[in-house]
C-alpha cells in the first residue's frame, strides 16, 4: 500500500482554508465539537448529499425527455376545470420532491442503522473517544444527520431542481403550443417551495422517534442491526394478531410512518371534497393542529428517550 | 503531582477477573512501563483509565473520575490504543481539520511539522498509508496536543524496526519534558528498558512487581557462568537461572541479601564471568516465568530450553 502509487481519486480542498477560522485554544465554544462532529459525519457519509443530488440529476433528464409531449398535454388541459388543472401541472414537481423525501428516508435509516455501529466494528471509536468530544455530542451530531441535514440537503436539492425544471417547461412552452402564462399563474412561484419546507419540518419531527430508535439499535446491536431494528416489531406485531386478534401495534408503527399527512394537513376543502395531495394549496397547511397533536409530542417525548439510551449506551460500548 | 491514583480497582469479565484490586500511583514526570503477560489486565487497566470501561474501586486520574468525566479528561489526556483504530475512510487533511476542531489543546502547525518529515500526503486517506505510515499520522497527531498524560497500549504492535526504532525517538526527543507523563504498555519490552523511568508488572490481574528503573538497575544483576563456576555461583543463591550455550546465566537480587553489596557481590560474581544489568524479559522470566499455571511464562522457558 504505497500511497505514492495511488492516483487521487477527487481533488481534495487545502487543508490550510478549511482552518483558515482557527480558533484560539481558549475560545473553543461548546458548539465547535458539535459542527465539527456533524463535518465528520458528511465526510464518512457522502450518500448523505450523493444520492439526493443523482436522484434529482436522474429526474431531471427524465423531466427534459418528456418536455416533448407537453404542449399537447398543456392543450388538453386548457379543457379542465382550475382545480384539475393546478393537479396535473403540479405533478411532476411534487413528484420531484417525493423521490428525493423518499432517497432521503431510505439514506437515512440506513446512515441510522450504521452510525453507532461501524466506529465500533472497525474500532474506530477507541480513536473517537480520545478526542474531548462527549458521546452526547457525538449521539446529537449523528442524530442531526436525519432530523436536519437531511431535509435541509433535500430542500436545497429540490429548489433548484424545480425552477430549472419549470424554466425548461417555460422555453418548451413559449416555443410551441403557449400555455406558458398558465404555468405560472396556475402554480404560484414560492407556493410549492413553501410546502416542501413545511412537509420536511413535519416528517424530520413525525419521524423522530424512528431515528432515535435506529441510532439505539446500532448502538446496542453487536451484528446486522437492520435485522434488530426491524424484526422485532414485526414479531410483535405478529404476536398482537395471533395472541389477541387485535392490529394496535401495527397500527400503531402505521401511524408513526405516515401518519403526519393526515395530521398536518387539511386534507379536505371546505366542501368536503378529498384533495390531490400533489398539489397542496396553503390554505390547506394545518401547523396549528399539528402542533398541538399529541401524536407528535408523544413521538419526540420518545424520541428523546431513545437518543438519551443511546447516549448511554455509547458510554459503554466496546469495540466489535 | 500524582497523575494516576487507583486504589482496589477490581474488574471482572462474567467469572474471568481482569483486575483484581489493583494499587497504583503514578506521578507527574514519570514513564512507567506496564508488562505482563497476554490476559494480565494491561489493557482493562489502561481503559479504566481512560474512561473506557467500567471498575469497581478508587481512580482518579488528574483529579478526574475517568468514567464519568471522560470527555473533559480527554483535553488532558491522549492514547494511543493500537494503529489500527483511526478510521480507514478518513483523509490525513481531514483528521488534521477534525482534531483541530474539537481539541482546544492542539497545535496544528506542530503536527503539519511532524508530517513534513514522513512521507505522508495530506490527501492520503487512512486506508491508502502503510501500517507505519498509520503510526506516524496518529503520532504525529497525539504529540501536538499539549497532554499531560499520554498513554501508549501496544503502540508498535506489528510495526517493523525502522518505525518502532523513529517512534520511541520522536516521542522521547519532540513530546517527552519532565512535565508530562507516559504510560505503555509493550511486549517488546528490549526497545522500551532505555526509556522508562518506572517498570511494573502485572500478572493476572495484580500488580506483581514495581520500581523504578534505578532501584532496578542497582538491584539486580546478570552473570554469565562458565559450567565450573556454576556451584560456586549458586551457593550466592541467585533468583533465577537459565541456561545458555551451554554456559548459565544467573539472576541476582540484591534485596534479596542484605549482607552482600552491591559493588562486593558483583565483584565476585566478575570472577565467574560477565557481569550486567538484566533484561526486563529477563527479569520478567524471573519472577514470573516459573509460576505454576502461568502458561505463557512456562513456555518461555521451555523455549529457552529448546534453543540450547
Amino acid at each position: 500500500m504505497n500511497p505514492q502509487s495511488n492516483p487521487m481519486p477527487e481533488s481534495p480542498r487545502d487543508p490550510q482554508i478549511t482552518d483558515s477560522r482557527g480558533i484560539a485554544p481558549a475560545a473553543m465554544s461548546a458548539t465547535r465539537p458539535m459542527y465539527w462532529s456533524v463535518r465528520r459525519e458528511l465526510w464518512e457519509n457522502r450518500s448523505i448529499y450523493i444520492a439526493p443530488l443523482a436522484a434529482g440529476v436522474v429526474y431531471l433528464l427524465g423531466f427534459m425527455i418528456s418536455l416533448i409531449w407537453l404542449p399537447r398535454s398543456m392543450r388538453e388541459l386548457a379543457a379542465q376545470h382550475p382545480v384539475n388543472q393546478q393537479v396535473a401541472l403540479a405533478m411532476p414537481y411534487s413528484h420531484a420532491a417525493m423521490l428525493l423525501m423518499v432517497i432521503a428516508f431510505i439514506v437515512g435509516v440506513f446512515y441510522s442503522l450504521d452510525a453507532l455501529h461501524g466506529e465500533r466494528r472497525d474500532r474506530s471509536i477507541l480513536f473517537w473517544k480520545s478526542l474531548p468530544v462527549s458521546d452526547l455530542t457525538t449521539v446529537l451530531s449523528k442524530a442531526s444527520i436525519p432530523l436536519v441535514v437531511l431535509p435541509l440537503v433535500v430542500f436545497a436539492i429540490t429548489v433548484p431542481l424545480q425552477l430549472i425544471m419549470r424554466l425548461l417547461a417555460t422555453a418548451v412552452l413559449s416555443l410551441g403550443g403557449g400555455g406558458a402564462s398558465t404555468l405560472w399563474t396556475q402554480l404560484p412561484l414560492f407556493q410549492l417551495e413553501l410546502v416542501l419546507l413545511y412537509s420536511l419540518t413535519v416528517i424530520s419531527l413525525w419521524h423522530a422517534p424512528l431515528y432515535g430508535w435506529l441510532l439505539l439499535v446500532s448502538g446496542w446491536a453487536r451484528r446486522a442491526p437492520f435485522l434488530w431494528a426491524v424484526l422485532p416489531p414485526l414479531v410483535i406485531g405478529v404476536f398482537e394478531r395471533i395472541a389477541f386478534h387485535t392490529s394496535y401495534f401495527g397500527s400503531l408503527m402505521h401511524e408513526r410512518l405516515g401518519g403526519f399527512a393526515a395530521v398536518a394537513f387539511d386534507l379536505k376543502d371546505k366542501n368536503g371534497v378529498t384533495l390531490d395531495p400533489h398539489f397542496i394549496p396553503l390554505s390547506q397547511l394545518a401547523p396549528g393542529r399539528f402542533l398541538s397533536s399529541p401524536g407528535l409530542w408523544v413521538g419526540l417525548i420518545v424520541a428523546a428517550a431513545l437518543l438519551a439510551a443511546a447516549v448511554r449506551l455509547r458510554r459503554y460500548r466496546e469495540p466489535i | 503531582m500524582t497523575v494516576i491514583e487507583a486504589r482496589g480497582l477490581r474488574k471482572a469479565f462474567g467469572t474471568t477477573i481482569a483486575l483484581d484490586g489493583v494499587n497504583l500511583q503514578v506521578e507527574e514526570g514519570h514513564i512507567l512501563g506496564l508488562i505482563g503477560p497476554n490476559g494480565a489486565g494491561k489493557s482493562t487497566a489502561l481503559n479504566a483509565v481512560l474512561g473506557l470501561t467500567r471498575y469497581q474501586g478508587e481512580l482518579k486520574v488528574l483529579g478526574r473520575d475517568p468514567w464519568s468525566e471522560r470527555d473533559q479528561l480527554m483535553c488532558d489526556v491522549c492514547f494511543i490504543a493500537d494503529v489500527a483504530v483511526l478510521p480507514r475512510w478518513l483523509r490525513v487533511w481531514q483528521a488534521l481539520d477534525y482534531v483541530a476542531g474539537v481539541h482546544p489543546r492542539f497545535d496544528r502547525a506542530k503536527a503539519e511539522g511532524f508530517l513534513d518529515r514522513t512521507t505522508i500526503r495530506r490527501t492520503s486517506k487512512v486506508r491508502e498509508l502503510s501500517k507505519g505510515m498509520v503510526a506516524q499520522l496518529h503520532l504525529a497527531l497525539v504529540m501536538a496536543i499539549d497532554a499531560k498524560l499520554l498513554v501508549l497500549d501496544e503502540p508498535t504492535l506489528g510495526l517493523d524496526i525502522l518505525y518502532r526504532k523513529q517512534f520511541y525517538d520522536s516521542l522521547l526527543n519532540d513530546y517527552y519534558d519532565r512535565s508530562r507523563t507516559i504510560v505503555v504498555t509493550t511486549h517488546q519490552v528490549e526497545e522500551v528498558q532505555q526509556v522508562l523511568t518506572d517498570l511494573m508488572f502485572i500478572d493476572r490481574g495484580r500488580i506483581v512487581f514495581a520500581c523504578s528503573m534505578e532501584e532496578f538497575e542497582s538491584r539486580y544483576l546478570e552473570v554469565m557462568v562458565n559450567p565450573e563456576h556454576v556451584a560456586a555461583a549458586r551457593a550466592l543463591k541467585p533468583i533465577h537461572e537459565r541456561p545458555a550455550l551451554g554456559r548459565s546465566i544467573l539472576l541476582f537480587d540484591l534485596k534479596a541479601d542484605h549482607h552482600v553489596e552491591r559493588r562486593q557481590l558483583a565483584g565476585l560474581l566478575s570472577g565467574f564471568g560477565d557481569v550486567r544489568t538484566p533484561s526486563i524479559a529477563d527479569l520478567f522470566v524471573a519472577l514470573l516465568g516459573n509460576k505454576p499455571g502461568n502458561q505463557s511464562g512456562e513456555a518461555r522457558s521451555n523455549d529457552e530450553g529448546a534453543a540450547r
